[in-house]
């Protein structure tokens, strides 16, 4: 177990590492100087400029000077908004946005795993069928879409909920549910497939066969074993719901970090998309790593190390 | 009661008849076709593409506005039969823009899923042939990429390349093709010590022959999968990039630039929206369906 988290973690540090060299590149060979602007900069200024964010010194040298800043989370200036750091956008917008995302994964797990369930117990009837066709529909609408038309239809022509903003949990049900349709079509996939492989399981019938009620037989033999794929969705559910947030926060302006990253694209304000990308990077490294390693410690059939038996 | 042995009449064994097969025999792809026409879904599926793809090709010659005309005195024409789908802020015919729009959605989607083709087969076919440490070596490299976010590398490049069509592309393939590598390397591991490639190796015949006539063929099943599942992915990838403001530039008719530019005017001019994001939900749709039925249709554990 020791060996194998060793492992991911390297490996994890050596993506990392190639995003930020890469972020590190493309910030200087991006076009444009980040003090361009219409008027035409004094030298002195200019040279001022270049010290104080450390342009004037050599390539390697700035290079590890990113490295070092990124290490102590410190991710850099605006450069079109003097007075704002990175930090200050991450340390303002995250919070909304993880709210919103964690309200979007509780949606996509419940909706999902419980449409999966229901499809799987009624296989080949009509249940079955609708949760599928839902599913299928849910993968297909990409979530900008489905946050469009639910915002159209349910907010602007029939007012159930309010068209925008972020002020109460009702501001909040439409994005949740849009960011969530599609990994819930997933889990909802995954889960009914899942359950009845392990319906056709042997120990399955032998629990029929001991008299066991079909509720205990569902809850504690199926469904119990039947998650244990749904938990590795878990990490691809998170990237979903993390690049998911930058479009649906935008449509419903929400002041989360994914809008603001949005109008950092927008603005060309390279530090900032590089020094957002950093974070997003990490966030979405170690929660893909804490996922599989929390797999191992559930599914106790898992062989971790990937080595000897009896370790 | 007694039956008269005359009302029996010996027969005799007729041989052949016992060894005859009575079905005709199927190639494998006729008998993966057979199964997917029985997927009602990917039937549907499968005309759906037929007709989006027609209407790609022949959509813009049926109208007479062109996609990138402006006629401002026609602007926010709700849809009508002068203007089938609608006009937008520029008077221009939404008709036209969304079959121009399909072409570019699709070019892209394969484009995408051709180059990962080509770069997935040959890192995925070496890696698994050669085995050992080029293999090691390859994949390792591929796991490291891979942990690399793809949506956000992509933004990454087109905010440094630039936006364009051509951009775009080469953002999605840096990452997406190691999904493809993967599965050749293990088919490729899978099919390789298999008695026929013994014989070819046996009988002379040279790796690129090996790979070429024996390996990459027989792995064509798992391949064409991930290519159909790989459109859709990339025709979302382009809508998604279009929509936060890293698309493809005016007058370029995408559907996602299309959704992005209806979005503001939702309220009073809806068709503008409605009709790009229909036709975006409608082709993933389409080639999602096609992949599964063609998935469950390959494999061996659904034949009944």
């Amino acid at each position: 177990m020791a060996k194998y988290i060793g492992k991911r973690l390297v490996y994890m540090l050596l993506s990392l590492w190639m995003i930020v060299t890469a972020t590190f590149f493309f910030m200087r060979i991006a076009p444009g100087n980040p003090f361009a602007s219409e008027k035409k900069l004094p030298p002195e200024i200019e040279a001022n400029l270049n010290a104080h964010f450390g342009l004037d010194k050599p390539w390697y040298a700035q290079y590890w000077e990113y490295l070092v800043r990124i290490v102590n989370w410190d991710f850099g200036p605006s450069f079109k908004y003097k007075s704002q750091t990175v930090n200050d956008l991450i340390n303002e917008g995250f919070p909304v946005s993880f709210l919103l995302g964690m309200e979007a994964i509780f949606i996509a797990v419940a909706v999902g795993v419980l449409l999966g369930i229901i499809a799987a117990l009624k296989h080949n009837r009509w249940p079955d069928y609708t949760a599928m066709i839902v599913a299928v529909l849910g993968i297909s609408v990409p979530s900008f879409i489905m946050a469009s038309f639910l915002q159209y239809f349910l907010a602007i022509k029939m007012g159930i909920f309010p068209v925008a903003r972020w002020e109460s949990f009702m501001h909040s049900v439409l994005p949740a549910v849009a960011l969530a349709s599609t990994p819930m079509a997933f889990i909802a996939r995954l889960t009914r497939s899942s359950m009845l492989e392990v319906l056709a399981n042997d120990y399955i019938k032998t629990a029929k066969s001991k008299g066991l009620s079909r509720g205990v037989i569902t809850v504690k033999h199926t469904i119990r074993n039947a998650l244990l794929p749904v938990v590795t969705y878990m990490g691809p559910l998170t990237a979903g719901i993390l690049t998911g947030s930058f479009v649906i926060e935008r449509i419903f302006g929400i002041p989360g970090l994914g809008a603001h990253f949005v109008t950092s694209i927008n603005n060309r304000d390279y530090t900032v998309i590089m020094g957002v990308t950093v974070f997003y990077s990490i966030l979405l490294l170690v929660s893909i790593l804490l996922v599989d390693i929390a797999y191992g410690i559930i599914d106790p059939r898992i062989k971790l190390a990937g080595g000897k038996k009896g370790e | 009661m007694q039956i008269s042995k005359d009302k029996f009449k010996l027969v005799g064994t007729q041989l052949g008849e016992a060894e005859k097969i009575s079905k005709p025999s199927l190639s494998f792809w006729k008998d993966v076709f057979i199964r997917f026409r029985k997927n009602k879904l990917a039937l549907f599926g499968l005309v759906l593409l037929g007709l989006l793809i027609f209407m790609a090709i022949f959509g813009p010659y049926m109208t007479p506005y062109d996609y990138a005309s402006n006629d401002l005195s026609n602007k926010n024409q709700p849809p009508s039969s002068e203007h089938w789908f609608g006009t937008d802020d520029l008077g221009r015919d939404v008709f036209a823009r969304t079959w121009e729009g399909a072409r570019i959605s699709i070019f892209i989607g394969v484009a995408a899923a051709v180059i990962d083709l080509i770069i997935g087969v040959l890192w995925g076919g070496i890696a698994g042939y050669k085995g050992g440490r080029t293999d090691e070596g390859m994949m390792r490299f591929a796991d490291i990429l891979y942990g690399v976010p793809y949506l956000l590398l992509v933004i990454l490049l087109m905010v440094v390349l630039g936006q364009g069509l051509s951009t775009m592309i080469i953002a999605m393939s840096i990452t997406g093709w190691i999904n493809m590598s993967r599965i050749v390397r293990g088919q490729v591991l899978s099919l390789k010590n298999q008695e026929y490639v013994l014989a070819a190796k046996t009988l002379g015949a040279n790796t690129s022959r090996i790979m070429g006539k024996h390996l990459i063929p027989n792995s064509m099943g798992p391949i064409l999968v991930t290519m159909t599942l790989t459109i859709p992915s990339a025709i979302f990838t382009e809508a998604f990039l279009s929509f936060i403001g890293l698309g493809l530039t005016p007058p370029i008719a995408s559907w996602g630039t299309m959704a992005n530019d209806g979005l503001p005017a939702m309220r009073y001019y809806p068709w503008r929206l409605f009709f790009p994001a229909t036709f975006i939900c409608l082709t993933i749709f389409a080639f999602n369906v096609v992949g599964d039925g063609l998935r469950d249709a390959l494999d061996p554990r659904m034949r009944k």
